[in-house]
């Protein structure tokens, strides 16, 4: 059992990028509509929900809230961008486009397969974060050389939350089954994660809920490199990231050598 | 050393059987042919020996090569050419190829210096920058070939490598395999077509329900388990048919509307049926299909 584990685990520390290259190539075909739309919806929203509500809600914790919202989604938006690529998109590759069925008769391992795509959502989610602060810093809502210390932020976020999904394809009967985990984990983690309004508003259990969820350890984490705030409990926030992102990796591993390789 | 070896190998799914104590050996440069209809455990055999599923008993080698326990390293040495295509239709003919090539480690040079000869090989050198999705199904079949032979592999495994193709695209295949025979390759070849099978195969293993119920070269099994001449009857009531042939015939098997007489002198049955009315009688020399159903009792054809 535990030998049969371990011969799926990756074979070395670059086959990986062979997966990573084969989807890079597939969304360079489509790259400019892809980029036009990561900076096309942060813009949208940034107006819409900034300047609407911002008018009426004014300040919050010390800056305007379009400055504080544009934190939180930049967080967010790394969060969906590396869950949908791969509750979406990976779960095509594994199924019906049988992508994943000719990696399988290769070199490659299906540890190998698993982490580029986990690399590939992360770089996904880099895409639409960076877009976001670029979009802020350039409205002003954010300091321009912070925004370099906000992308590895960013990257581990997506990486976390693809890692988190991977467990979600693995288990995933059918296309139903991964919009319950939209709506039933990653929308109530959107409220309570600090994204869109402070944690300290939530009555004392949530706030201890939060302070569990991956989410929240990276909206702290970007609001105040963005904000140009000095970052409390660093350490803290970069190692649960980390967690969030390695150990899922190992248990979705296991359940996709269950479902595919029986 | 064999290319690849199996002894006593079973493989379950709870309680349902799929491979049930299977035994075979593949000779390098040999083509074993793995017959039997859907279900017979084929394609199983298939993911056995890519290390892609793991037996329940039994051995498994690829040169030599444990699997599943060190199943890539049995990889390296074997292209795929698999039942469904699993070609990446976004990219072009030259694209597939290049990403493909990277799975086993290969650098862009490497696999621009290897894909001229495969797309001439696969007969699609004026296709390397169409998008597989412009490819006609025969098209694909070989660009599917093609890249199998990327790493030059010593074995092919090949799942039904025609199924689903009309007979043009067909015999183009079975051309192009025979001279990969030629080469000295190694096939490891399923099909449920007869004639597939009569042609390629140095020898073949007759499956049912996961067991192996014949094995032998070609010719060896048509003649140990028929060796006599087969008039086929269509039309007619078929018991009443059968009880006027039967002193004439070795054998006679009834398969859908189809009366099969097995006769050592088939002018004697064709005599006897002449006078009956509204018949289509055929006579032909035996082949592989009577072989699967006198084993089993059944046509192959499904």
């Amino acid at each position: 059992m535990i030998e049969g584990y371990m011969a799926v685990m990756p074979a070395n520390a670059w086959n990986w990028v062979a997966v990573w290259r084969r989807n890079y190539l597939a969304w360079k075909k489509i790259a400019l509509a892809a980029v036009l739309g990561n900076l096309a919806e942060p813009m949208i929203s940034l107006f819409a929900l900034g300047f609407g509500l911002g008018i009426m809600i004014g300040r919050v914790e010390g800056t305007s809230y379009v400055a504080f919202l544009a934190a939180g989604m930049a967080a967010v938006s790394a969060m969906t961008s590396a869950t949908y690529e791969t509750i979406y998109s990976t779960f095509a590759r594994m199924g019906g486009e049988r992508t994943w069925e000719a990696m399988l008769c290769t070199q490659l391992t299906l540890g190998d397969i698993v982490l580029g795509e986990l690399a590939w959502a992360g770089t996904k989610s880099l895409l639409a974060g960076t877009a976001i602060t670029l979009v802020a810093a350039t409205l002003g809502y954010a300091a321009w050389p912070s925004l370099l210390y906000a992308l590895p932020i960013i990257a581990l976020t997506g990486l976390a939350f693809a890692s988190l999904a991977m467990i979600v394809t693995a288990l995933a009967p059918n296309y139903d089954f991964l919009v319950f985990y939209q709506t039933l984990v990653l929308t109530p983690m959107l409220f309570l994660s600090g994204a869109v309004f402070p944690v300290s508003q939530m009555p004392g259990a949530f706030q201890q809920v939060s302070s569990l969820l991956p989410l929240a350890h990276s909206v702290d984490l970007i609001r105040s490199v963005m904000l140009g705030r000095p970052a409390e409990s660093l350490g803290l926030h970069i190692a649960t990231l980390c967690v969030y992102a390695v150990l899922p990796f190992f248990l979705s591993a296991a359940l996709l050598r269950r479902r595919l390789m029986r | 050393m064999v290319a690849i070896d199996f002894v006593g190998v079973t493989k379950s799914y709870g309680k349902r059987v799929v491979v049930d104590g299977m035994s075979f050996t593949v000779a390098p440069g040999e083509c074993l042919g793995l017959l039997g209809p859907n279900g017979a455990g084929k394609s199983t055999i298939t993911r056995l020996l890519l290390g892609m599923a793991t037996p329940n008993a039994g051995k498994i080698t690829v040169f030599g090569v444990p699997v599943p326990a060190r199943a890539r390293l049995a990889r390296g040495r074997i292209g795929v050419v698999p039942q469904f295509d699993n070609l990446d239709h976004r990219f072009t003919v030259r694209e597939n190829l290049l990403v493909f090539g990277r799975y086993f480690g290969m650098s862009k040079r490497e696999v621009e210096a290897v894909s001229p000869s495969l797309l001439e090989f696969a007969r699609l050198e004026n296709k390397a920058d169409a998008r597989v999705a412009e490819l006609s199904g025969g098209m694909k079949r070989r660009l599917t070939l093609a890249r199998a032979l990327i790493n030059d592999p010593q074995l092919l495994v090949m799942d039904e490598p025609t199924t689903g193709l009309d007979p043009q695209a067909r015999h183009l295949i079975w051309e192009r395999l025979r001279s990969l025979l030629a080469r000295g390759k190694t096939i490891l070849l399923t099909t449920h077509f007869m004639e597939e099978a009569e042609r390629l195969c140095d020898r073949l293993c007759v499956l049912e329900q996961g067991r192996k119920i014949a094995e032998g070269r070609p010719h060896a099994l048509i003649d140990e388990q028929i060796g006599c001449q087969v008039v086929e009857v269509y039309g007619g009531n078929p018991q009443e048919l059968r009880s006027l042939v039967k002193p004439y015939a070795q054998r006679i098997e009834l398969s859908g509307e189809t009366l099969f007489c097995y006769a050592p002198d088939p002018e004697q049955v064709l005599t006897q049926l002449r006078g009956v009315a509204g018949l289509r009688l055929l006579q032909r020399p035996p082949n592989l299909e009577d072989v699967f159903l006198r084993l089993t009792g059944r046509e192959m054809k499904d």
